[in-house]
Protein backbone atom coordinates (compact mmCIF):
# COMPACT_ATOMS: atom_id res chain seq x y z
CA UNK A 1 0.00 0.00 0.00
CA UNK A 2 1.32 3.22 -0.75
CA UNK A 3 2.29 6.18 1.87
CA UNK A 4 0.39 8.99 -0.05
CA UNK A 5 -2.19 9.45 -2.44
CA UNK A 6 -0.85 9.72 -5.66
CA UNK A 7 -4.29 11.50 -7.24
CA UNK A 8 -5.33 14.09 -4.49
CA UNK A 9 -7.55 15.61 -6.50
CA UNK A 10 -9.46 13.17 -8.60
CA UNK A 11 -12.74 14.47 -10.85
CA UNK A 12 -15.92 13.33 -8.91
CA UNK A 13 -18.62 12.09 -10.91
CA UNK A 14 -22.62 11.79 -9.97
CA UNK A 15 -23.97 8.17 -9.80
CA UNK A 16 -26.53 7.18 -11.80
CA UNK A 17 -30.31 6.48 -10.84
CA UNK A 18 -31.21 3.07 -9.31
CA UNK A 19 -32.54 0.61 -11.84
CA UNK A 20 -36.46 0.18 -12.56
CA UNK A 21 -37.95 -3.43 -11.78
CA UNK A 22 -40.30 -4.07 -14.36
CA UNK A 23 -43.07 -6.33 -15.02
CA UNK A 24 -40.55 -8.70 -17.17
CA UNK A 25 -37.93 -8.78 -14.83
CA UNK A 26 -40.09 -10.34 -12.22
CA UNK A 27 -41.75 -12.53 -14.45
CA UNK A 28 -39.79 -16.42 -13.58
CA UNK A 29 -40.99 -17.85 -16.77
CA UNK A 30 -38.87 -15.83 -19.28
CA UNK A 31 -35.45 -16.52 -19.58
CA UNK A 32 -33.08 -13.19 -18.69
CA UNK A 33 -29.33 -13.11 -19.89
CA UNK A 34 -27.33 -10.58 -18.28
CA UNK A 35 -27.31 -7.45 -19.68
CA UNK A 36 -24.62 -4.58 -19.45
CA UNK A 37 -26.26 -3.13 -16.81
CA UNK A 38 -26.54 -5.83 -14.59
CA UNK A 39 -22.87 -6.13 -14.43
CA UNK A 40 -22.43 -2.71 -14.18
CA UNK A 41 -24.72 -2.82 -11.06
CA UNK A 42 -22.18 -5.50 -9.92
CA UNK A 43 -19.13 -3.48 -9.91
CA UNK A 44 -19.88 0.05 -10.08
CA UNK A 45 -20.20 -0.20 -5.86
CA UNK A 46 -16.35 -1.10 -5.31
CA UNK A 47 -14.26 0.94 -3.30
CA UNK A 48 -11.39 2.69 -4.69
CA UNK A 49 -8.47 0.98 -2.70
CA UNK A 50 -7.40 5.23 -1.77
CA UNK A 51 -10.48 7.22 -1.67
CA UNK A 52 -13.82 7.15 0.04
CA UNK A 53 -15.41 6.86 -3.25
CA UNK A 54 -17.12 4.10 -5.33
CA UNK A 55 -15.33 3.08 -8.84
CA UNK A 56 -18.71 4.40 -11.00
CA UNK A 57 -18.06 7.68 -8.99
CA UNK A 58 -14.38 8.29 -10.54
CA UNK A 59 -15.56 6.60 -13.22
CA UNK A 60 -12.92 3.77 -13.48
CA UNK A 61 -16.02 1.82 -14.45
CA UNK A 62 -18.95 3.40 -16.92
CA UNK A 63 -21.30 0.98 -18.46
CA UNK A 64 -20.28 1.98 -21.38
CA UNK A 65 -17.38 0.35 -21.44
CA UNK A 66 -18.61 -3.27 -20.67
CA UNK A 67 -19.42 -5.83 -23.17
CA UNK A 68 -21.46 -8.94 -22.63
CA UNK A 69 -22.32 -12.08 -24.69
CA UNK A 70 -24.80 -13.52 -22.05
CA UNK A 71 -24.90 -16.78 -24.96
CA UNK A 72 -21.10 -16.83 -25.59
CA UNK A 73 -20.87 -16.66 -21.60
CA UNK A 74 -18.33 -13.46 -22.48
CA UNK A 75 -17.74 -10.86 -20.31
CA UNK A 76 -14.86 -7.30 -21.75
CA UNK A 77 -14.49 -4.63 -18.86
CA UNK A 78 -12.37 -2.01 -19.67
CA UNK A 79 -11.75 0.05 -16.84
CA UNK A 80 -10.24 3.79 -16.50
CA UNK A 81 -7.79 4.65 -14.03
CA UNK A 82 -8.11 7.90 -12.82
CA UNK A 83 -4.14 8.96 -13.61
CA UNK A 84 -1.71 7.05 -16.30
CA UNK A 85 0.70 6.07 -13.33
CA UNK A 86 -2.10 5.00 -11.19
CA UNK A 87 0.17 1.86 -9.58
CA UNK A 88 -3.62 0.99 -8.17
CA UNK A 89 -4.54 0.06 -11.35
CA UNK A 90 -3.29 -3.82 -10.86
CA UNK A 91 -5.25 -3.99 -7.51
CA UNK A 92 -8.55 -2.41 -9.12
CA UNK A 93 -8.25 -4.47 -12.04
CA UNK A 94 -8.05 -7.32 -9.10
CA UNK A 95 -10.92 -6.13 -7.24
CA UNK A 96 -13.24 -6.07 -10.43
CA UNK A 97 -12.22 -9.66 -11.46
CA UNK A 98 -13.16 -11.29 -7.94
CA UNK A 99 -16.18 -9.39 -7.59
CA UNK A 100 -17.51 -11.08 -11.11
CA UNK A 101 -15.77 -13.87 -10.27
CA UNK A 102 -17.95 -14.89 -6.98
CA UNK A 103 -20.93 -13.09 -8.24
CA UNK A 104 -21.65 -14.63 -12.27
CA UNK A 105 -21.78 -18.11 -12.77
CA UNK A 106 -18.63 -19.74 -13.38
CA UNK A 107 -19.40 -20.41 -17.30
CA UNK A 108 -18.18 -16.84 -17.63
CA UNK A 109 -15.03 -16.30 -19.12
CA UNK A 110 -14.35 -12.28 -17.56
CA UNK A 111 -11.40 -10.42 -19.21
CA UNK A 112 -10.57 -6.86 -17.22
CA UNK A 113 -8.59 -4.95 -19.39
CA UNK A 114 -7.42 -1.03 -18.93
CA UNK A 115 -9.09 1.68 -21.54
CA UNK A 116 -6.64 1.67 -24.28
CA UNK A 117 -4.32 4.67 -23.96
CA UNK A 118 -5.15 5.78 -20.13
CA UNK A 119 -2.68 4.10 -18.54
CA UNK A 120 1.19 3.66 -19.36
CA UNK A 121 2.01 0.50 -18.26
CA UNK A 122 -1.30 -0.27 -19.88
CA UNK A 123 -0.07 -4.12 -21.18
CA UNK A 124 1.92 -5.31 -18.50
CA UNK A 125 -1.40 -4.67 -16.17
CA UNK A 126 -3.49 -6.11 -18.86
CA UNK A 127 -1.08 -9.11 -19.22
CA UNK A 128 -1.11 -9.88 -15.64
CA UNK A 129 -4.75 -9.39 -14.81
CA UNK A 130 -5.11 -12.26 -17.85
CA UNK A 131 -3.12 -14.79 -16.42
CA UNK A 132 -5.44 -16.43 -14.51
CA UNK A 133 -2.45 -18.88 -12.75
CA UNK A 134 -1.22 -15.52 -11.19
CA UNK A 135 -4.58 -14.44 -10.53
CA UNK A 136 -5.72 -17.72 -8.28
CA UNK A 137 -1.69 -17.21 -6.81
CA UNK A 138 -2.94 -13.67 -5.75
CA UNK A 139 -5.77 -14.61 -4.15
CA UNK A 140 -4.17 -17.40 -1.78
CA UNK A 141 -2.22 -14.51 -0.49
CA UNK A 142 -3.83 -13.48 3.11
CA UNK A 143 -2.88 -9.76 3.18
CA UNK A 144 -4.01 -9.23 -0.49
CA UNK A 145 -7.26 -11.03 -0.05
CA UNK A 146 -8.05 -8.57 2.63
CA UNK A 147 -7.60 -5.56 0.85
CA UNK A 148 -9.61 -7.16 -2.21
CA UNK A 149 -12.42 -8.06 0.11
CA UNK A 150 -12.33 -4.28 1.25
CA UNK A 151 -12.22 -2.88 -2.10
CA UNK A 152 -15.45 -5.29 -3.07
CA UNK A 153 -17.57 -4.81 0.55
CA UNK A 154 -20.70 -2.62 -0.05
CA UNK B 1 -11.11 -37.82 -40.26
CA UNK B 2 -10.82 -38.91 -36.72
CA UNK B 3 -12.88 -38.27 -33.61
CA UNK B 4 -12.67 -37.81 -29.67
CA UNK B 5 -15.33 -40.29 -27.67
CA UNK B 6 -15.54 -39.70 -24.37
CA UNK B 7 -15.04 -42.68 -21.99
CA UNK B 8 -15.30 -41.69 -18.80
CA UNK B 9 -15.97 -38.41 -16.21
CA UNK B 10 -14.64 -38.23 -13.15
CA UNK B 11 -15.07 -35.94 -9.86
CA UNK B 12 -13.64 -36.18 -6.73
CA UNK B 13 -10.85 -32.84 -6.32
CA UNK B 14 -13.28 -29.72 -4.83
CA UNK B 15 -12.88 -26.84 -7.26
CA UNK B 16 -10.19 -26.24 -10.39
CA UNK B 17 -7.77 -28.87 -10.56
CA UNK B 18 -4.61 -27.97 -12.30
CA UNK B 19 -3.02 -31.06 -13.61
CA UNK B 20 -2.89 -35.04 -14.24
CA UNK B 21 -0.63 -37.24 -15.22
CA UNK B 22 -0.09 -41.09 -16.50
CA UNK B 23 1.87 -43.46 -14.60
CA UNK B 24 4.31 -45.16 -16.98
CA UNK B 25 2.02 -47.96 -16.56
CA UNK B 26 -1.02 -46.61 -18.83
CA UNK B 27 -3.30 -48.13 -15.96
CA UNK B 28 -2.34 -45.64 -13.02
CA UNK B 29 -2.86 -41.63 -13.16
CA UNK B 30 -2.64 -38.83 -10.51
CA UNK B 31 -4.43 -35.67 -10.50
CA UNK B 32 -4.06 -32.39 -8.47
CA UNK B 33 -5.10 -28.88 -7.78
CA UNK B 34 -6.49 -26.03 -5.52
CA UNK B 35 -7.74 -28.04 -2.93
CA UNK B 36 -4.53 -28.84 -1.95
CA UNK B 37 -4.58 -32.47 -2.30
CA UNK B 38 -3.02 -35.52 -4.85
CA UNK B 39 -5.31 -38.33 -5.97
CA UNK B 40 -4.08 -41.26 -7.40
CA UNK B 41 -7.05 -43.18 -9.53
CA UNK B 42 -6.45 -46.51 -10.88
CA UNK B 43 -9.10 -48.92 -13.11
CA UNK B 44 -10.44 -51.61 -11.61
CA UNK B 45 -11.12 -54.91 -12.77
CA UNK B 46 -14.73 -53.73 -13.92
CA UNK B 47 -13.52 -51.04 -16.18
CA UNK B 48 -14.13 -48.20 -13.98
CA UNK B 49 -11.85 -45.24 -12.42
CA UNK B 50 -11.78 -44.64 -9.26
CA UNK B 51 -9.49 -42.83 -6.16
CA UNK B 52 -7.41 -45.04 -4.93
CA UNK B 53 -5.95 -42.99 -2.49
CA UNK B 54 -5.76 -39.16 -1.64
CA UNK B 55 -2.47 -37.06 -0.47
CA UNK B 56 -3.48 -34.28 1.36
CA UNK B 57 -1.06 -33.44 4.15
CA UNK B 58 1.81 -32.59 2.06
CA UNK B 59 1.35 -28.88 0.79
CA UNK B 60 -0.19 -25.80 2.27
CA UNK B 61 -1.17 -23.95 -1.09
CA UNK B 62 -2.67 -25.30 -4.55
CA UNK B 63 -0.48 -28.32 -6.18
CA UNK B 64 -0.17 -26.79 -9.88
CA UNK B 65 1.54 -29.86 -11.22
CA UNK B 66 2.66 -33.46 -11.02
CA UNK B 67 4.73 -35.97 -12.57
CA UNK B 68 5.66 -39.54 -12.40
CA UNK B 69 9.10 -40.93 -12.39
CA UNK B 70 10.37 -42.75 -15.29
CA UNK B 71 10.36 -45.78 -12.90
CA UNK B 72 7.05 -45.42 -11.57
CA UNK B 73 7.97 -45.70 -8.18
CA UNK B 74 8.03 -41.69 -7.24
CA UNK B 75 5.65 -38.57 -7.59
CA UNK B 76 6.70 -35.24 -7.59
CA UNK B 77 4.26 -32.39 -6.87
CA UNK B 78 4.68 -28.83 -7.32
CA UNK B 79 2.73 -26.21 -5.05
CA UNK B 80 2.30 -22.76 -4.78
CA UNK B 81 3.43 -23.11 -1.45
CA UNK B 82 6.84 -22.89 -3.06
CA UNK B 83 7.85 -26.18 -2.47
CA UNK B 84 8.03 -29.46 -4.66
CA UNK B 85 7.12 -32.42 -2.51
CA UNK B 86 8.54 -36.24 -3.34
CA UNK B 87 6.24 -39.08 -3.03
CA UNK B 88 6.99 -42.92 -3.27
CA UNK B 89 5.17 -45.74 -1.78
CA UNK B 90 7.69 -47.71 -0.12
CA UNK B 91 6.14 -49.54 2.73
CA UNK B 92 2.82 -49.96 0.58
CA UNK B 93 1.33 -46.31 1.54
CA UNK B 94 2.32 -43.18 -0.03
CA UNK B 95 4.76 -40.91 1.46
CA UNK B 96 6.21 -37.42 1.22
CA UNK B 97 10.01 -38.68 1.58
CA UNK B 98 11.58 -35.10 0.96
CA UNK B 99 10.17 -31.51 0.40
CA UNK B 100 12.47 -29.46 -2.10
CA UNK B 101 13.20 -25.91 -0.82
CA UNK B 102 14.56 -22.64 -2.34
CA UNK B 103 12.39 -21.53 -4.16
CA UNK B 104 11.49 -17.83 -3.53
CA UNK B 105 7.87 -18.26 -4.15
CA UNK B 106 5.33 -20.06 -6.39
CA UNK B 107 6.79 -23.42 -8.11
CA UNK B 108 5.33 -23.76 -11.13
CA UNK B 109 6.31 -27.11 -12.36
CA UNK B 110 8.63 -30.35 -11.95
CA UNK B 111 9.67 -32.63 -14.30
CA UNK B 112 11.99 -36.00 -14.26
CA UNK B 113 14.56 -36.67 -16.70
CA UNK B 114 14.67 -39.50 -18.86
CA UNK B 115 16.77 -41.40 -16.51
CA UNK B 116 15.20 -40.36 -13.12
CA UNK B 117 18.43 -38.95 -12.22
CA UNK B 118 17.71 -35.53 -12.32
CA UNK B 119 14.72 -33.59 -11.77
CA UNK B 120 14.04 -29.87 -12.86
CA UNK B 121 11.50 -27.45 -10.98
CA UNK B 122 10.50 -23.56 -12.20
CA UNK B 123 9.28 -20.83 -10.06
CA UNK B 124 7.61 -17.27 -10.39
CA UNK B 125 10.97 -16.13 -9.03
CA UNK B 126 12.13 -16.30 -12.54
CA UNK B 127 14.36 -19.46 -11.85
CA UNK B 128 14.91 -22.82 -12.77
CA UNK B 129 16.43 -25.42 -10.84
CA UNK B 130 17.89 -28.60 -11.46
CA UNK B 131 18.35 -30.96 -8.92
CA UNK B 132 20.54 -34.09 -8.64
CA UNK B 133 18.49 -37.69 -7.01
CA UNK B 134 20.91 -40.10 -5.33
CA UNK B 135 17.79 -42.11 -4.59
CA UNK B 136 16.16 -42.84 -1.30
CA UNK B 137 15.54 -38.78 -0.36
CA UNK B 138 18.97 -37.78 -1.34
CA UNK B 139 18.68 -34.76 -3.66
CA UNK B 140 21.11 -32.32 -4.59
CA UNK B 141 20.57 -28.34 -6.44
CA UNK B 142 23.26 -28.77 -9.00
CA UNK B 143 22.18 -25.61 -10.52
CA UNK B 144 19.88 -22.70 -10.20
CA UNK B 145 19.35 -20.95 -13.74
CA UNK B 146 18.39 -17.07 -14.16
CA UNK B 147 18.32 -16.72 -17.88
CA UNK B 148 14.55 -15.74 -17.89
CA UNK B 149 13.31 -12.65 -16.88
CA UNK B 150 9.68 -13.25 -15.69
CA UNK B 151 7.93 -16.27 -13.90
CA UNK B 152 8.87 -19.91 -15.75
CA UNK B 153 5.35 -21.75 -16.64
CA UNK B 154 7.04 -24.99 -17.28
CA UNK B 155 9.97 -26.91 -17.25
CA UNK B 156 9.92 -30.57 -19.80
CA UNK B 157 13.44 -32.50 -20.04
CA UNK B 158 14.34 -34.14 -23.46
CA UNK B 159 12.92 -37.78 -24.07
CA UNK B 160 16.23 -39.09 -24.63
CA UNK B 161 19.12 -36.41 -23.48
CA UNK B 162 19.93 -34.57 -20.65
CA UNK B 163 18.50 -31.42 -22.41
CA UNK B 164 15.90 -29.27 -20.37
CA UNK B 165 13.47 -26.99 -22.02
CA UNK B 166 11.57 -24.11 -19.78
CA UNK B 167 8.83 -22.05 -20.63
CA UNK B 168 7.90 -18.66 -19.52
CA UNK B 169 5.92 -15.64 -18.64
CA UNK B 170 8.55 -13.64 -20.89
CA UNK B 171 7.36 -15.21 -23.97
CA UNK B 172 10.35 -17.20 -24.61
CA UNK B 173 11.89 -20.81 -24.27
CA UNK B 174 15.19 -22.09 -22.85
CA UNK B 175 17.44 -24.78 -23.53
CA UNK B 176 19.87 -26.15 -20.97
CA UNK B 177 22.33 -28.64 -21.33
CA UNK B 178 25.71 -29.46 -19.05
CA UNK B 179 28.92 -28.05 -20.48
CA UNK B 180 31.30 -31.04 -21.11
CA UNK B 181 34.52 -28.25 -19.78
CA UNK B 182 33.19 -27.45 -16.69
CA UNK B 183 30.20 -29.88 -16.19
CA UNK B 184 28.15 -26.21 -15.06
CA UNK B 185 24.26 -25.84 -16.47
CA UNK B 186 23.99 -23.44 -18.91
CA UNK B 187 21.57 -22.06 -21.05
CA UNK B 188 22.16 -22.96 -24.49
CA UNK B 189 19.52 -21.89 -26.77
CA UNK B 190 16.18 -19.08 -26.75
CA UNK B 191 13.54 -19.56 -28.82
CA UNK B 192 12.34 -16.67 -29.79
CA UNK B 193 8.54 -16.07 -31.44
CA UNK B 194 5.55 -16.25 -29.39
CA UNK B 195 3.89 -12.82 -28.69
CA UNK B 196 2.58 -13.85 -24.84
CA UNK B 197 3.25 -16.33 -22.11
CA UNK B 198 4.35 -20.01 -23.32
CA UNK B 199 2.30 -21.99 -21.11
CA UNK B 200 3.34 -25.30 -22.34
CA UNK B 201 6.07 -27.64 -24.37
CA UNK B 202 6.53 -31.20 -25.79
CA UNK B 203 9.39 -32.72 -27.22
CA UNK B 204 8.05 -35.20 -30.38
CA UNK B 205 8.91 -38.98 -29.48
CA UNK B 206 12.81 -38.30 -30.62
CA UNK B 207 13.40 -35.08 -29.26
CA UNK B 208 14.40 -33.23 -32.30
CA UNK B 209 11.67 -31.15 -32.27
CA UNK B 210 9.24 -29.01 -29.33
CA UNK B 211 6.15 -27.86 -29.88
CA UNK B 212 5.27 -24.86 -27.56
CA UNK B 213 1.67 -23.65 -27.13
CA UNK B 214 0.92 -19.54 -25.99
CA UNK B 215 -1.43 -17.21 -24.54
CA UNK B 216 -1.17 -15.72 -28.33
CA UNK B 217 -3.35 -18.46 -29.09
CA UNK B 218 -0.87 -20.35 -31.28
CA UNK B 219 0.78 -23.31 -31.52
CA UNK B 220 4.68 -23.40 -32.77
CA UNK B 221 7.12 -26.21 -33.88
CA UNK B 222 10.99 -25.67 -33.16
CA UNK B 223 13.51 -28.24 -34.97
CA UNK B 224 16.66 -28.85 -34.05
CA UNK B 225 19.26 -28.37 -36.32
CA UNK B 226 22.94 -29.91 -35.30
CA UNK B 227 25.90 -29.15 -36.42
CA UNK B 228 26.63 -30.40 -40.23
CA UNK B 229 23.14 -30.70 -40.94
CA UNK B 230 21.92 -30.82 -44.56
CA UNK B 231 19.71 -27.79 -44.91
CA UNK B 232 22.92 -25.28 -43.70
CA UNK B 233 21.70 -24.06 -41.05
CA UNK B 234 24.44 -22.24 -39.81
CA UNK B 235 25.46 -23.56 -35.91
CA UNK B 236 28.08 -21.07 -34.68
CA UNK B 237 28.89 -22.48 -31.41
CA UNK B 238 28.87 -25.87 -32.63
CA UNK B 239 25.81 -27.05 -30.78
CA UNK B 240 22.40 -27.31 -32.21
CA UNK B 241 20.30 -24.33 -33.23
CA UNK B 242 16.60 -24.80 -32.52
CA UNK B 243 14.18 -22.90 -35.53
CA UNK B 244 10.73 -22.52 -35.68
CA UNK B 245 9.72 -24.40 -38.80
CA UNK B 246 5.56 -23.80 -38.33
CA UNK B 247 2.88 -21.53 -36.34
CA UNK B 248 -0.41 -22.45 -36.24
CA UNK B 249 -2.96 -20.05 -35.94
CA UNK B 250 -6.43 -19.62 -36.09
CA UNK B 251 -7.67 -22.59 -34.70
CA UNK B 252 -7.57 -21.68 -30.87
CA UNK B 253 -9.95 -18.71 -29.34
CA UNK B 254 -8.29 -18.33 -25.95
CA UNK B 255 -4.97 -18.96 -24.18
CA UNK B 256 -3.80 -22.62 -24.87
CA UNK B 257 -2.48 -24.11 -21.28
CA UNK B 258 -1.72 -26.86 -22.22
CA UNK B 259 0.33 -29.41 -25.31
CA UNK B 260 0.97 -32.88 -25.07
CA UNK B 261 3.09 -34.60 -28.22
CA UNK B 262 2.06 -38.48 -28.28
CA UNK B 263 4.97 -40.36 -28.02
CA UNK B 264 3.58 -43.34 -30.04
CA UNK B 265 1.59 -42.39 -32.75
CA UNK B 266 2.89 -38.84 -33.14
CA UNK B 267 -0.78 -36.72 -32.58
CA UNK B 268 -0.62 -33.47 -30.64
CA UNK B 269 -3.40 -32.51 -28.28
CA UNK B 270 -4.00 -29.05 -26.66
CA UNK B 271 -5.75 -27.95 -23.59
CA UNK B 272 -7.55 -24.72 -24.37
CA UNK B 273 -9.33 -21.55 -22.47
CA UNK B 274 -12.09 -21.77 -24.81
CA UNK B 275 -12.98 -25.11 -23.10
CA UNK B 276 -12.14 -27.04 -25.96
CA UNK B 277 -9.48 -30.13 -26.91
CA UNK B 278 -7.86 -30.04 -29.92
CA UNK B 279 -5.91 -32.58 -32.20
CA UNK B 280 -3.36 -32.26 -34.50
CA UNK B 281 -1.86 -34.58 -37.05
CA UNK B 282 1.11 -33.76 -39.53
CA UNK B 283 0.03 -34.28 -42.86
CA UNK B 284 1.52 -37.06 -44.72
CA UNK B 285 3.29 -34.99 -47.30
CA UNK B 286 4.71 -32.74 -44.51
CA UNK B 287 8.34 -31.51 -45.37
CA UNK B 288 10.84 -31.37 -42.33
CA UNK B 289 12.08 -28.21 -42.95
CA UNK B 290 8.82 -26.41 -43.90
CA UNK B 291 5.70 -29.27 -41.82
CA UNK B 292 2.11 -28.91 -41.93
CA UNK B 293 -0.30 -29.88 -39.40
CA UNK B 294 -3.94 -30.92 -39.58
CA UNK B 295 -6.65 -30.16 -37.31
CA UNK B 296 -7.53 -34.10 -36.59
CA UNK B 297 -10.57 -33.28 -34.97
CA UNK B 298 -12.08 -30.78 -32.11
CA UNK B 299 -14.45 -31.31 -29.24
CA UNK B 300 -15.50 -27.87 -28.56
CA UNK B 301 -17.45 -28.24 -25.22
CA UNK B 302 -14.77 -30.80 -23.80
CA UNK B 303 -15.36 -29.36 -20.11
CA UNK B 304 -17.79 -26.94 -19.06
CA UNK B 305 -15.07 -24.28 -18.48
CA UNK B 306 -11.07 -23.78 -19.25
CA UNK B 307 -9.34 -26.92 -19.94
CA UNK B 308 -5.79 -26.96 -17.77
CA UNK B 309 -4.19 -29.68 -18.77
CA UNK B 310 -4.07 -33.05 -21.12
CA UNK B 311 -1.56 -35.83 -21.69
CA UNK B 312 -1.58 -39.19 -23.57
CA UNK B 313 -1.64 -42.57 -22.13
CA UNK B 314 2.19 -43.90 -22.41
CA UNK B 315 0.98 -47.71 -23.01
CA UNK B 316 -3.03 -47.50 -24.35
CA UNK B 317 -2.52 -45.56 -27.64
CA UNK B 318 -5.02 -42.82 -28.51
CA UNK B 319 -6.19 -42.44 -24.84
CA UNK B 320 -6.41 -38.86 -23.65
CA UNK B 321 -6.55 -37.73 -20.24
CA UNK B 322 -8.06 -33.93 -19.43
CA UNK B 323 -8.38 -31.82 -16.35
CA UNK B 324 -10.61 -28.47 -15.61
CA UNK B 325 -11.54 -25.27 -13.92
CA UNK B 326 -14.78 -27.09 -13.74
CA UNK B 327 -13.49 -29.82 -11.37
CA UNK B 328 -13.81 -32.87 -13.79
CA UNK B 329 -11.26 -34.67 -15.29
CA UNK B 330 -12.43 -36.59 -18.45
CA UNK B 331 -11.16 -39.54 -20.75
CA UNK B 332 -11.22 -39.44 -24.09
CA UNK B 333 -10.29 -42.20 -26.84
CA UNK B 334 -9.11 -41.13 -30.15
CA UNK B 335 -10.98 -43.16 -32.69
CA UNK B 336 -11.01 -42.95 -36.46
Amino acid sequence: MPTEIENINPNVYGKIKEREVTAHDEDESVADPFDKREIFDLIRTINDPEHPLTLEELHVVQEELININDKENDVHINFTPTIPHCSMATLIGLSIRVKLLRSLPSRFKVTVEITPGTHASELAVNKQLADKERVAAALENKHLAEVINQCISV
Amino acid sequence: MGRLTLEHTLQGHKGRIWGVAWHPNGNTFASCGEDKAIRIWTLSGSGTWSTKTILSDGHKRTIREIHWSPCGQYLASASFDATTAIWSKSVGEFECNATLEGHENEVKSVSWSHSGGLLATCSRDKSVWIWEFAGDDEFECAAVLNSHSADVKRVVWHPKKDVLASASYDNTIKLYSESALDSDWDCTATLSSHTSTVWGIDFDGDGERLISCSDDKTLKIWRSYPPGNNAGIATPENIPVWKCVCTLAGHHSRAIYDVTWCKQTGLIATACGDNAIRIFKESSDSNSDEPTFELVTAEDSAHGEDVNAVDWNPVTSGQLLSCSDDGTIKIWKVVD
